[in-house]
């Protein structure tokens, strides 16, 4: 079928905010989606709160609205724009309820406006829990049977129907505390008993026990007149209890035989032809690992991240595929662009295996719960591709840049075997390399299958590598050996390691014998046709194919790896327009990056891709066979910077910025020099090692200091602390990570943080704007709200801010981009952070100021003066707009995470307010960040002493606005003593009703919870805190943040937002 | 054990030793399925031919004899990247590794079997040798390959008698492999993927030229009576039988080599019984209606070939393993016209006779290994019955 010509215009709905769970896949999926719809002529209306994504590019669609994503917002753009089409299905869950809700309403009829893809009532179909099993039911696909009960004794009954064991989720209690697996009668009464009572509606969900089956997935492809096909399937080595997201995952399945691969695979077509899905699908499996028996745990009826894996694991591209499908096509129209000769209705076929790991963010939440569940956890992945298993294993450990290279990274080595079989029993982000420690101590694969569920084949990998572990250490290292080892990629440091060789000997030894890595390539069709996209992994062994090219110009720009709290979708924003720059500039462009839900590794962003781990010896590798005239590392983050010095040892020149001036600016003692020299004030500190030398110092510029490592991201391990113990405990929980750099110590400044972004060709400097952030310094500037332009700070301190990034940037000799961190104290200006790199704001103040930052850098790395550019240099003309960008976060996904803000930056992503007044701006940043207020009017308000001065006045607003506040005895009595009417509520160990009763009650809209110092768990603070976001309660622990609020509050004159595309700013 | 894989153009790959130990020529092919490699080592197509997997793990799941298509394994050598050393598998019964020997084939891992499809696919289908000799003169060896044929490999694989397969009573009956029905679980009743007993009281003759057993279990599985008959047998003698339908099934080798039995299909066109033709089958079908036949460059064997069915405009992904192809630009609308045509390459992948209750695909319906979805045209074949009796 070809086109539909009546979809001329679309509205895309994108996912908003990267929270865990809804990350960079969806701006991969919708920024293909809509370079697939252009290339069909269509006109493209693209809606995303974040700011931080590809498609909210002027060219990536026509018209672009960095707006909230709220049903509201939406119909006024449809009024505006008069799109013909909605497309709701590349937008995560986000842009689906979207588009449910426009449709349910009826608004999308009213005004002739069509849902592309997969309809409203399949939607229905699959996502309503009823509807989903009773259509199932109808086909005859197997759901796990579960029923809500009231009483035990139906409870009782009906497990005795479906047999045991059964799980039991209690609705409605904190975190799914009171439920538990059940396996026999006794058990069941007990776990019910409990659960009752402890569910606040007095319901328990009874529910079949598919725990440890297998978990597989089909990434499945449907066009409009029925046509299917399976783009791939997946295997999850954790069985079933472990959310996917959180899971290691194969691709191909590797334990299924044809039988169950086809049996699955047919109930995937089955169920998507019953759903009449249009696009993309993923239905996940449970399978039982001794019977063909499975179950359907769940159907996706639009692209996922499971889709975005999907694509870069065969090379299929699923997003682009599924807006052609939108459009009319039928998969027998669509080529598959990567053969140029086949059809999208060609099944892919892998000759390689790939593994996906979880990113999980443990190390930012020290204090959170390390275990896997059915929540999940992770903020990002990497994959890997290898012709086999271990291999990819192997290099998808490396990959993860968690100071993990080997299954010995994690040292389980003092747990005796049957300490072991306990820890087995956990399941957490480790449990592999407790597996390889059970396997060294000569556990049987049995003993662990039995407690892990984890299929023996896996365990049998995990034992080869083992084995070759103790190959190594016994030695002696033979050519034979060394290629075995590279063959199930072992890093030669690892290999170094274990066999007690230098790191570089094991190298030569390579070299002398030839060890050296090949590439093969993604071609979705396992060689049966040939294809023309360099998309390419590395193999030891074979032939190689990466084709030599020897362009006039070739370079190499380095990914900035998995999605992690600091280094988000931004950092592949700047490497994907660099290398866009660079192709314009004539230049072939070579990606390396291993993160499979980013725009930057889809296969037709640069000249060649590499999907291979970001480490100095595989860059290396690549490095050998392209031999590139000059590599970028200023785009990728801290991933891309700390290869700087290895890149310069294999003698690839870098461009731009060079490496000893980006180490300047980490070395304290250089930094310290330049800005003396430059006469640019900073808060005085010093650096240590040892926690007497932190003490020492920190008494000497007096309480309260900064401790932080160096060479860190988004202030991992940074922290404020106000006493020599806490500085003990920081230091501590610093060190426990071996410190390549030292530790800085300074004082702490109470002012406003200012931040800017500047580009510098060596001699000029252009500076896109000043931002300012709401909250003061001391909370990270990625969680903070960032305003633009600055609005509080005088036009000689803007001056001064322009002067010192000039002195800074030519200090340091900055080709391309610099980002600076300032504290302005009443006029007095100090330096707190220079980064001589992209950062986190450029796609932000790229956006809102119309300046193309990153492409202006690319040129001035290659050489063009700011001036030939066409910009006249210093501090730019202020926009139009006010831009205030708004951090979100995912608390409530991170069980035991600690919500205050603070140095260490929390925050997974961002929104953007973008109006022509600040007070507008502000609004749309609140609701596009899902603080939309008021509900029932109704807070609390509990702050530590040193803050009652100012909480006393945001009661009095809150009041003022008609919101009634308890607060807790010491705070009430503070507003009560000011004339503030609060009520007071119990602490946590008094009697009922306490404050977490109050919460739990779901009546209030909002927590002010300023945290007194430390870190102690056990404080009241940390409870309520949690209590709050665990039951979707906003809670701000800034009073900064809690005045913004209300000037948002109190502004409701804004509300009728203006819709501004930002193409034509 | 070192072994090598040598061939025709010279190319030589060294690899490890698996299976029999023994030297053996053969024409190299590659299939692409990455589940169901020992559907593929029982496929009696490959008889006269070593098989490359393109999936590198291979051995992963074992081997579950249940599971196999035919008595034993054909393919004359097994060309894999990796074996497992160890199976797992709930079902499986022994490994890929015990299997080869015990049925005497030979084959090499440790090859990069990707360069080696590369060579296929821009050389075409070649000769060659697995041998474990390192003293190897490629002088000597190069020519011998050269002279190697597949030859009649149909005699050599299809039954020696004929024999009978009843048709299911209930769909209950269908168990977790026969006839891409699905299994029929204790706790949580699911129907196969056989709706209904639509075929219960035909008698279907198939002729095995080489035939897949679960040929036979799709027309069980859906209630037919099955006879399964040699492929030297004559036309009279299974008119004489009165089946409701007539299958020809898959089978090995160059469809010009098996004249005699291209007569006696001949004759069966003639007949008024509906036939179903698969692959072999469906080109010895056009080869005895006049059509032509020519040899593919490299083939089609995978599990992921889209084709299209003419008629409906839908598409299917379809198992496939042939060599050779009908030439449908010596084709005459009159005898038949095409039905099915495959989506890449838009090589004939079925027909459709004209004035005859008679349809062939090239592809495989009957999957094991690949996908079930076109296990509807044995429904399609039983309706034809239907309407031929009740005409």
């Amino acid at each position: 079928m070809p086109k539909n010509p009546d979809v001329k215009k679309v509205l895309v709905i994108g996912s908003g905010p990267i929270v865990i769970g809804q990350a960079a896949e969806f701006d991969y999926a919708g920024t293909q989606a809509c370079r697939s719809l252009k290339e069909e002529g269509v006109e493209v209306i693209l809606v995303n709160s974040n700011p931080a994504t590809i498609m909210t590019d002027k060219d990536i669609a026509d018209k672009v609205y960095i707006e909230p994503l709220t049903a509201k917002v939406l119909e006024q753009l449809i009024e505006k724009e008069k799109p013909d089409s909605v497309l709701p299905t590349l937008g995560g869950q986000a842009g689906l309820n979207l588009g449910m809700e426009l449709e349910e309403s009826g608004f999308l009829a009213k005004h002739h406006v069509k849902l592309l893809g997969t309809t409203a009532a399949t939607i229905k179909k699959a996502e309503d829990r009823q509807e989903f099993k009773d259509t199932m039911e109808k086909i005859g696909e197997p759901c796990a049977a579960s029923l809500v009960v009231e009483n035990v004794e139906d409870g009782v009954a009906f497990t005795n129907s479906i047999g045991y064991p059964v799980v039991l989720r209690p609705a409605y209690t904190l975190g799914g505390s009171g439920g538990g697996i059940a396996h026999n009668q006794a058990e069941l009464e007990e776990i019910l008993e409990n659960g009752l009572r402890l569910s606040r509606v007095g319901q328990v969900l009874v529910e079949r026990c598919i725990a440890g089956w297998k978990e597989i997935e089909y990434e499945v492809m449907r066009d409009g007149v029925g046509n299917c096909i399976t783009v791939c399937n997946m295997e999850n080595i954790d069985p079933v209890g472990v959310h996917t997201g959180d899971s290691i995952v194969v691709a191909p399945s590797q334990t299924l035989g044809d039988k169950e691969y086809q049996m699955l695979r047919s109930s995937a077509l089955n169920i998507i032809n019953e759903l009449q899905i249009t696009g993309g699908c993923n239905v996940q499996f449970a399978l039982h690992p001794t019977s063909f028996e499975y179950c359907v745990i769940e159907v996706n009826p639009r692209v996922s991240r499971s889709s975005a894996l999907a694509s870069k694991a065969t090379g299929y591209p699923i997003a682009k595929v599924a807006a052609k499908i939108a459009l009319g096509y039928t998969l027998d129209e669509i080529k598959n662009a990567i053969t140029g000769k086949t059809y999208a209705s060609f099944e892919p076929t892998l000759d390689y295996c790939v593994i996906k790991l979880p990113r999980l963010p443990f190390d930012k939440f020290i204090t959170a719960k390390r275990t896997l569940t059915t929540q999940m956890k992770a903020t990002g992945e990497v994959m890997s591709i290898c012709h086999n298993f271990e291999g990819a294993l192997m290099k998808a450990i490396r990959s993860l840049e968690q100071h993990v290279d080997c299954l010995l990274s994690y040292d389980f080595s003092e747990l005796s075997l049957e300490e072991l079989e306990a820890r087995l029993k956990i399941v957490d982000d480790q449990r592999i390399y407790v597996i390889a420690e059970a396997l060294r101590k000569g556990m049987d694969y049995d003993t662990i299958h039995e407690i892990t569920q984890i299929d023996i084949w896996f365990i049998d990998k995990l034992a080869v590598l083992v084995e070759m572990e103790n190959a190594l250490k016994k030695g002696p290292l033979t050519v034979e050996l060394l290629k075995e080892a590279k063959r199930i990629e072992f890093p030669d440091n690892v290999i170094a390691r274990l066999t007690g060789m230098e790191e570089e000997a094991v190298k030569k030894m390579r070299y002398e014998n030839g060890i050296v890595a090949v590439y093969k390539m993604v071609d979705t069709c396992a060689a049966e046709f040939e294809a023309s996209t360099p998309y390419y992994y590395s193999v030891y062994g074979g032939e190689n194919e990466a084709v030599e090219t020897k362009p006039e110009k070739k370079v190499l720009v380095l990914g900035s790896g998995p999605i992690r709290i600091g280094q988000g979708i931004e950092f592949d924003y700047c490497s994907v327009h660099a290398t866009w720059a660079f192709a314009k500039e004539g230049y072939e462009t070579i990606i390396i990056n291993n993160n499979p839900e980013t725009v930057s590794t889809d296969f037709d962003i640069a000249d060649k891709l590499y999907f291979e781990p970001l480490t100095p010896e595989d860059v290396e590798s690549i490095v050998n066979l392209e031999k590139p005239d000059g590599v970028v590392v200023q785009f990728g983050g801290q991933t891309a910077i700390k290869l700087t010095e290895s890149l310069m040892k294999m003698g690839v020149p870098i461009l731009g910025t060079s490496a000893e001036n980006v180490d300047a600016a980490e070395d304290r003692e250089l930094f310290d020099k330049i800005l003396e020299e430059c006469h640019i004030p900073r808060p005085s500190g010093g650096t240590v090692f040892t926690a007497d030398e932190a003490k020492k110092v920190a008494n000497e510029l007096g309480y309260p200091v900064l401790v932080r490592p160096s060479y860190v991201l988004g202030g991992q391990g940074m922290q404020i602390a106000i006493s020599d113990e806490e500085v003990e405990e920081f230091m501590e929980i610093i060190n426990r990570i071996a410190q390549d750099h030292p530790i800085l110590v300074d004082k702490y400044l109470v002012g406003k943080e200012i931040e800017v972004d500047a580009v510098c060709d060596g001699e000029d400097i252009l500076i896109p704007g000043i931002m300012e952030h709401i909250e003061r310094a001391g909370v990270h500037s990625g969680d903070s709200i960032s305003v633009y332009p600055a609005r509080s700070i005088s036009q000689k301190v803007k001056e001064t801010i322009a002067e010192y990034t000039r002195r800074l940037a030519r200090a340091l000799h900055v080709i391309g981009l610099i980002n600076i961190q300032f504290i302005v104290c009443g006029e007095e200006v100090y330096v707190i952070e220079v980064n001589p790199r992209s950062s986190r704001t450029v796609p932000y103040i790229s956006k809102v100021t119309g300046i193309p930052i990153v492409p202006l850098a690319t040129k001035v790395i290659i050489g063009n003066t700011i001036r030939e550019l066409g910009y006249e240099p210093g501090l730019q003309k202020e926009a139009d707009y006010v831009a205030i960008k708004m951090p979100v976060f995912s608390f409530e996904k991170i069980r035991g995470a600690e919500i205050s803000l603070g140095p260490e930056m929390k925050s997974t992503g961002e929104c953007l307010g973008i109006a022509k007044t600040f007070n507008e701006a502000l609004y749309k940043a609140f609701i596009g960040a899902g603080i939309d207020l008021p509900k029932h009017k109704q807070l609390i308000i509990t702050v530590k002493d040193a803050d009652k001065g100012e909480a006393i006045e945001i009661g009095r607003r809150f009041e003022k606005l008609g919101y009634k506040i308890y607060a807790t005895r010491s705070t009430a009595n503070a507003l009560k003593e000011a004339g503030v009417n609060a009520r007071k509520v119990n602490k946590i160990q008094q009697e009922s009703p306490t404050v977490m009763d109050l919460i739990l009650g779901h009546k209030i809209d909002l927590v002010i919870d300023t945290p007194t110092q430390g870190r102690d768990k056990s404080r009241d603070g940390f409870l309520i805190r949690r209590t709050a976001i665990e039951t979707g309660v906003n809670c701000l622990t800034s009073l900064d943040t809690a005045n913004a609020l209300l000037t948002s509050l109190e502004n409701t004159d804004v509300q009728n937002l203006t819709l501004i595309d930002i193409a034509t700013i | 054990m070192k072994a090598f894989l040598i061939l025709e153009d010279g190319t030589v790959f060294e690899g490890i030793q698996i299976g029999a130990r023994k030297e053996i020529i053969s024409e190299i092919v590659f299939n692409t399925s990455m589940a169901g490699y020992l559907e593929v080592l029982t496929d009696p197509s490959y008889a006269g031919q070593a098989v490359c997997m393109t999936y590198p793990l291979i051995g992963n799941y074992g081997v579950c004899k249940e599971d196999m298509e035919s008595r034993k394994l054909w393919p004359d050598g097994f060309i894999v990247r990796e074996l497992s050393r160890i199976p797992s598998n709930f079902r499986c019964d022994t490994t890929i590794q015990e299997l080869l020997k015990s049925y005497d084939v030979p084959g090499i891992a440790g090859i990069d079997t990707r360069a080696l499809t590369k060579i296929l696919r821009e050389k075409g289908t070649m000769n060659g040798m697995i041998t474990t000799n390192e003293a190897y003169n490629l002088d000597e060896i190069i020519p011998k390959l050269k002279q190697y044929t597949t030859g009649k490999v149909v005699d050599i694989v299809t039954c020696e008698h004929k024999y009978e397969l009843k048709g299911s009573k209930s769909l209950e009956d269908n168990g977790p492999i026969s006839g891409s029905a699905r299994y029929t679980g204790e706790k949580e009743k699911k129907p196969s993927l056989v709706r209904e007993l639509k075929g219960v009281g035909r008698k279907v003759a198939l002729l095995d030229l080489g035939a897949k057993d679960n040929i036979a279990k799709s027309l069980a599985a859906r209630g037919c009576d099955v006879t399964v008959y040699p492929a030297g047998t004559k036309a009279e003698e299974i008119f004489a039988a009165k089946p409701d339908g007539i299958m020809l099934s898959n089978g090995p080798g160059d469809p010009k080599e098996c004249a005699s039995i291209i007569e006696e299909i001949r004759k069966l066109y003639e007949g008024d019984i509906p036939i179903f033709a698969i692959c072999l089958g469906h080109q010895l079908m056009a080869l005895a209606t006049g059509a032509d036949t020519f040899k593919m460059k490299y083939g089609h064997r995978g599990g992921n070939h889209p084709v299209k069915d003419l008629a409906t405009g839908r598409v299917y992904i379809s198992s496939q393993n042939h060599g050779y192809v009908v030439n449908t630009d010596k084709l005459d609308e009159k005898v038949a016209v095409p039905a099915f045509i495959n989506v890449n390459d838009g090589t004939n992948e079925g027909l459709s006779y004209t004035g005859k209750n008679i349809f062939t695909v090239q592809f495989h319906p009957e999957a094991c290994p690949g996908p079930q979805d076109s296990g509807d045209l044995f429904d399609r074949f039983i309706t034809m019955m239907e309407e031929t009796n009740n005409a």
